[in-house]
């Protein structure tokens, strides 16, 4: 930086033919400059650095762990075998979440920009129920659930286990949806309109199919977060779910990846023992990397093409 | 228009039904939040009326003894979340200013996204290497230094044997918020208009002052926003701390102590209720959260004014 010096810095009378040099109370501001673009990019690097650790963490810890057998059979008491009874576990509760979520989210996305008026009242109410619903802690959600199903029923089941990821993927799934669908040009319903095309056809052959991208990437970080989900299947699926295979979400506790990684941490005496819950962490979180990563892709690849 | 697409008398049988389905999905969503509320306010109405508002101030935890007191855990709450927010605040509004102001373009793609990976990470593989990885290394390096350094405070009591306290709880829901704080700043920070950064700059500022007299000044009610909803999230976590904070439910001045959280003690002790005393007492902590829950998402609202911060964290 390089500027006349300013008369309280230099002189009495500056010399305006010298070389331009900072002096002073600049010196100090470009100091102070420097410093917090320094600390800021430290902040970035702490941040980066956290992921890092973290999943290195779980891949070297986990990586010796995977192998075929790993995955390809069952829980063996509580320590031994496989997570293929969780890995399908996790499958089929997710699955039914998803079933129950997003179909709810999308038809509520489109009832706030296809039918409430962005400043009507039951816009705005619903909307802050999303919101809310968001903020609420999981393990609110998981209680509501037990005391909704799990009481009633007298039993904990894989059912009861989904309907609360449902609610925790709701939100998620609605807001996303009202997101992308808001997005889709106003010149592609006109057109639909001005060609008197019925609004629910125009919403199934145009309207969704231009944002079918946003909404798929919405779901699927829905379901990314509902696959590592804990507290609501802590509380309303078994954490004592059997070690065979549960396909019958209505039935019993099915087991499932995060109930394994705890169930395997409660009962380890010895750090080698919990290589099968550093294993189970692992595929978790490559799943969830890589659904995160994908829809990252789907994203922007969507808003390519709304050109948005 | 919308008479038609409501249907309305003129409209078609398939407009109506759509209509039906999406007013109907929209009632669901709308009831679910009521359900909850209802719900969990039955469970705790024999907690609540046993023990009243008392409750909250009540610091003893024996479910044998049929003694329900929040108090304690209301505090452990209290300390690893301020502790989080205390750390990943500063730490991710900093990050923010760095991917909207200072980077280059071509790393503000890279550490943007990997920042926000952080936050999909689940709470289960956080907590569990939080315990396995992250405790140890506390407890022999992080908690003897500031123990050493800072031990006249009482927060900073001697290391104890396991690693596992309100302190390791706090920096792992540090880890958990930031990215919250960090990603939701980032938006508000990409709002400020070119024009009024350009004009200062053309005054003379630098960047830093460009940060804290335009950016941060037009944004702060909604930094402060993203920072309460940040901190919404850590009140709320229930896994990650039920198996880092050590699970003790009792008072002590000392950080480095085992403690316990609201949304952790009910992760732990809701397995086994000794009776239906406790059940309902920890419906009572839920309908706490609840309200804490409700409260944060409201005011971080009210203070936002213009920003739609919640907006940007359902992407």
């Amino acid at each position: 930086v390089s500027v006349v010096p300013d008369s309280a810095a230099g002189d009495a009378a500056p010399d305006w033919t010298g070389p331009l040099t900072a002096s002073g109370n600049l010196r100090r501001r470009a100091a102070v400059n420097r410093f917090v673009e320094a600390g800021a990019s430290l902040a970035a690097v702490i941040g980066v650095a956290m992921l890092v650790i973290v999943v290195a963490s779980v891949v070297s810890h986990g990586a010796g762990a995977l192998n075929f057998g790993f995955v390809t059979t069952n829980t063996v008491g509580v320590l031994g075998g496989g997570i293929a009874n969780a890995l399908i576990g996790t499958a089929v509760v997710v699955t039914l979440a998803a079933l129950i979520a997003v179909p709810i989210g999308i038809l509520t996305g489109l009832y706030l920009t296809e039918f409430a008026g962005p400043r009507s009242r039951s816009a705005r109410a619903l909307k802050l129920a999303l919101d809310l619903m968001q903020g609420l802690p999981t393990i609110v959600v998981a209680l509501f659930i037990y005391g909704l199903i799990v009481i009633p029923e007298k039993k904990e089941t894989g059912f009861a286990g989904a309907v609360a990821l449902s609610i925790v993927m709701l939100p998620l799934v609605a807001r996303s949806s009202q997101e992308v669908l808001s997005l889709v040009p106003g010149h592609l319903r006109e057109a639909a309109d001005a060609l008197g095309v019925e609004r629910w056809r125009a919403v199934r052959g145009v309207i969704l199919p231009t944002a079918m991208g946003g909404i798929a990437t919405g779901a699927i970080l829905a379901i990314a977060r509902a696959a590592g989900e804990t507290a609501p299947l802590l509380v309303n699926d078994s954490l004592f779910a059997s070690n065979v295979t549960q396909l019958n979400p209505f039935g019993n506790g099915v087991p499932t990846i995060p109930m394994y990684i705890l169930n395997v941490f409660n009962n380890a005496t010895t750090s080698a023992s919990l290589s099968g819950a550093w294993g189970a962490a692992f595929v978790l979180l490559m799943f969830i990397l890589l659904a995160n990563i994908g829809a990252r892709v789907l994203l922007a690849r969507s808003r390519a093409r709304m050109g948005g | 228009l919308p008479g038609r697409a409501r249907g309305g008398p003129h409209a078609g049988t398939g407009d109506r039904v759509l209509f039906g389905l999406c007013a109907l999905a929209s009632l669901l969503a709308g009831l679910t939040l009521a359900g909850i509320v209802y719900q969990v306010i039955t469970h705790a109405n024999p907690a609540i009326s046993r023990f009243g508002l008392g409750f909250v101030g009540h610091t003893t935890w024996a479910p044998n003894f049929g003694v329900f007191g929040a108090g304690a855990l209301i505090y452990g709450t209290l300390m690893s979340s301020l502790l989080a927010l205390f750390l990943a605040a500063p730490l991710g509004i900093a990050i923010a200013l760095y991917l909207s102001m200072i980077a280059p373009p071509g790393v503000r793609a890279v550490v943007g996204p990997l920042v926000e990976l952080l936050a999909a990470i689940p709470s289960i593989i956080i907590g569990f290497w939080g315990v396995v990885v992250f405790a140890p290394f506390l407890q022999k390096h992080v908690e003897p230094a500031l123990h050493s350094a800072l031990g006249f405070i009482p927060l900073f009591g001697p290391p104890q044997t396991t690693g596992l306290s309100l302190f390791t709880a706090g920096l792992v829901l540090t880890l958990m918020v930031l990215p919250i704080i960090a990603s939701l700043s980032r938006e508000l920070f990409l709002t400020v208009p070119q024009e009024l950064k350009d004009g200062a700059e053309a005054l003379g500022a630098t960047r830093w002052e460009v940060i804290r007299g335009v950016v941060l000044a037009t944004t702060a009610p909604g930094v402060a926003a993203a920072t309460l909803l940040g901190l919404g999230r850590a009140l709320g976590e229930a896994i990650a701390v039920l198996l880092v904070a050590g699970e003790l439910t009792q008072i002590h001045a000392s950080l480095f102590q085992p403690g316990a959280t609201m949304a952790s003690l009910i992760a732990t002790q809701f397995q086994n209720p000794v009776n239906s005393l406790h059940l309902a007492s920890m419906f009572y902590i839920a309908l706490l959260l609840l309200v804490i829950g409700l409260a944060t998402s409201l005011l971080a609202r009210l203070i936002a004014g213009r920003f739609d911060v919640q907006r940007t964290l359902a992407r």
